[in-house]
Formats: structure tokens, C-alpha cells, sequence
């Protein structure tokens, strides 16, 4: 039984790459209409890093980010992380709220991108469903406004149990600005098992 | 010069040299110091307990291996073990969602193992500024003995 995130890991970054791909073209249709404008996607990467190198890859470990964490419950448990630059998700925000948003990114912001990552995370999630055949919900979102470290010890912790490695989607979406998103899911150790055999994986 | 230590890192320092941790967030960044000789050294943690887990190799990741080894350390570059004080920050709770679950409240739960494990050495705790909902970019001055936290939207704070 493939009880660290090493066993399993290989298999499971084919799946996300797989995953990153419909969802991210799941995710730009569905901003393009929330947004009413025109949207890229390039194409998704998976990474792979050390817990020392996650930090430059958002610019930083003190770059102010907006996180969006949720759970997902059904067939499989885990949590979901939606990450973007603070200015990236008020750009996001003001376009939906059609200018109305202001800059400091007050409750009415905060429930805007929330609405936002709901969509993006859905996403990937129906994206999942669908390979798997199985039910998955996510939970109600709560926000993060801080330091990119800050944010990221708390997948970085879920990871953690298992190795010394964070797994993420690197998602970069442009309409008149680059969009780079990160989204990183934590499925429980005994949820990847059921990922892999519900695709045919492992056995 | 700024001596950084990562995520599930540690290091030592001395002199006029100072120790840096940015962006920790529920992790626990644990200083051990030495007022007279000033070797002093940092370790971030980021889970409470290595027995618990099976890929426990990397000891700076654990709170209780991770203070352990730092003592270790800072023994090693001249520090005296009978001098020895120590100083935390950290452990905030980023996210609310579910506070039942046993991974959100992992902050809380680091404080508590680094002082159960610095208690258990016999190292006195002389400052900590811990919990919360917000990230700290933490750094520790062995000349002057200050640690200093900062963090998005608030004032430099010195412990």
C-alpha cells in the first residue's frame, strides 16, 4: 500500500497535469462569462518542489497574496488552496464588480473573489468528478489576505505529513493582464488511493 | 549578514549577523540563545510531533526533534547550554474553515509542542508573540537579544 506522498507521487502528477488542463479550460469559460470579456489560458504546469523553492516561484515569501481555502468532502477528503497576487485578484474583483470595487479590498471584495474562487475551484473539481466518476463537493471558502509563506504553511503542513515536497498547479490565465494562479489540492493519503483507482492507476 | 532559514529548516548565528525566517504562517520559528556568548540559532517548525509520523527524517520539520537539534547546535558554535533562553513567534491560524479539524488548528498545537519540548530541556521561554490569524516575517538580533515581527498592515514588534 503507497502510504507516502513519494510512492504515489509520479502516478498522481499525470493526473494532475491531466486535471490542471480540463480544469483550467473549464475555469476560463466560466471567468470569461463572469467577466464578460475575452480570456487566454495557457497551459497548466504541475510542479513539484521543495519546500525551500516554493516561496520564489510566487515571487517571494513575503508577496502579498489572496488565498481562498476550502474542503472537499464526498467520495474523497481534502482541502483545496486557490492562490493569486493580491493585485491579480483586485483586478479580478473590480472587473466583476464593474468598477465598483475599492482598493483596500474591504468585505465586499473579499465576498467577490470569493464568488471567484468558488468558480475557478469548481472547476478543477467538476473536472475531477468527471475523470473519476465520483461525487466530490467543496465546502464554503474562507480568504487569506497576507504573506505567501504565511498562506502556503498551511498546504505546506498537509504536505508535510508525508514529505518534504508541495505539489501545485500553475495556472496562467491573461485577459488584459497575465493571471497567474495557484491552486494546490490536499487530498487526504487515503483519497489519493481512491483518485488512482477510480482512474485505473493502481489496482 | 542575514542568515535565512526556509521552511523546516534551521541555522545558527553569532556576532553581529542576524537570523531571518519571512512569511511564517502556522509553522513555529523557535530562537535559542545565548545572552553572553551571543551564538544564538533559529529553527522553523512545522508539525508538533516525529513520532507520530512515519517520514520523519528531516528533524527541523518537527517541534520536537527540530528544538533538539538546534540545542544541539548552538552547544556545538559555543553557546552554554545553563545560559541558554529562548524566544517564539508564529503558530497563527490562517484559515477558519472547519476549526475542528486537527490540521487548521496545527499553529496552536505547534506553540504548544515547541514549549512542552523547550520546558522539557529545561529552557527558559522569555518572550513569544504566538497565535492569531496573520502571518510574521521573523528576525532575531543576537547582539541586542531583540526579535523582531512583522507583519502585513501592523507595526514593527519587538520582543
Amino acid at each position: 500500500m503507497a502510504d507516502t506522498l513519494e510512492n504515489i507521487t509520479a502516478q498522481y502528477i499525470d493526473v494532475l497535469a491531466e486535471l490542471g488542463n480540463i480544469g483550467a479550460g473549464n475555469a476560463t469559460t466560466a471567468l470569461a462569462s463572469l467577466l464578460q470579456s475575452k480570456v487566454d489560458m495557457k497551459v497548466p504546469q504541475v510542479k513539484l518542489l521543495e519546500f525551500k523553492d516554493v516561496g520564489a516561484i510566487l515571487g517571494g515569501e513575503e508577496q502579498e497574496m489572496v488565498g481562498s481555502y476550502l474542503g472537499v468532502e464526498g467520495d474523497i477528503t481534502g482541502s483545496i488552496l486557490f492562490l493569486v497576487k493580491k493585485d491579480v485578484a483586485l483586478h479580478l474583483v473590480t472587473k466583476m464588480m464593474m468598477g465598483y470595487a475599492s482598493g483596500d479590498f474591504g468585505e465586499m471584495e473579499q465576498s467577490a473573489f470569493k464568488e471567484i474562487s468558488n468558480i475557478i475551484t469548481g472547476a478543477y473539481l467538476n473536472a475531477l468528478s468527471t475523470m473519476t466518476n465520483m461525487c466530490i463537493y467543496p465546502t464554503v471558502p474562507d480568504l487569506a489576505i497576507d504573506m505567501a509563506g504565511a498562506i502556503l504553511s498551511v498546504p505546506a503542513i498537509q504536505f508535510g505529513i508525508y514529505g518534504d515536497n508541495i505539489l501545485l498547479i500553475q495556472s496562467q490565465i491573461s485577459d488584459e493582464i497575465e493571471i497567474d494562479g495557484f491552486f494546490i489540492m490536499v487530498p487526504d493519503i487515503e483519497s489519493y488511493e481512491k483518485i488512482l483507482k477510480a482512474l485505473g492507476l493502481i489496482s | 549578514m542575514v542568515i535565512k532559514v526556509g521552511m523546516a529548516d534551521m541555522n545558527v548565528c553569532a556576532g553581529s549577523d542576524s537570523i531571518i525566517t519571512m512569511g511564517l504562517g502556522s509553522c513555529v520559528g523557535c530562537v535559542l540563545y545565548d545572552p553572553v556568548s551571543k551564538v544564538s540559532g533559529m529553527v522553523h517548525v512545522m508539525l508538533p510531533d516525529s513520532t507520530s509520523i512515519t517520514q520523519n527524517s528531516n528533524k527541523a520539520k518537527f517541534a520536537d526533534t527540530g528544538v533538539a537539534e538546534l540545542l544541539d547546535k548552538v552547544i556545538a558554535k559555543g553557546a552554554v547550554r545553563a545560559r541558554l533562553v529562548a524566544k517564539i513567534a508564529g503558530g497563527a491560524q490562517m484559515f477558519s474553515v472547519n476549526t475542528n479539524s486537527p490540521t487548521l488548528r496545527v499553529g496552536e498545537r505547534n506553540v504548544e509542542a515547541v514549549k512542552a519540548k523547550l520546558s522539557e530541556l529545561k529552557i527558559r521561554l522569555v518572550a513569544e508573540d504566538t497565535g492569531d490569524t496573520y502571518g510574521r516575517t521573523v528576525e532575531f538580533f543576537p547582539e541586542t537579544g531583540e526579535y523582531h515581527i512583522r507583519a502585513i498592515g501592523k507595526e514593527l514588534r519587538i520582543i
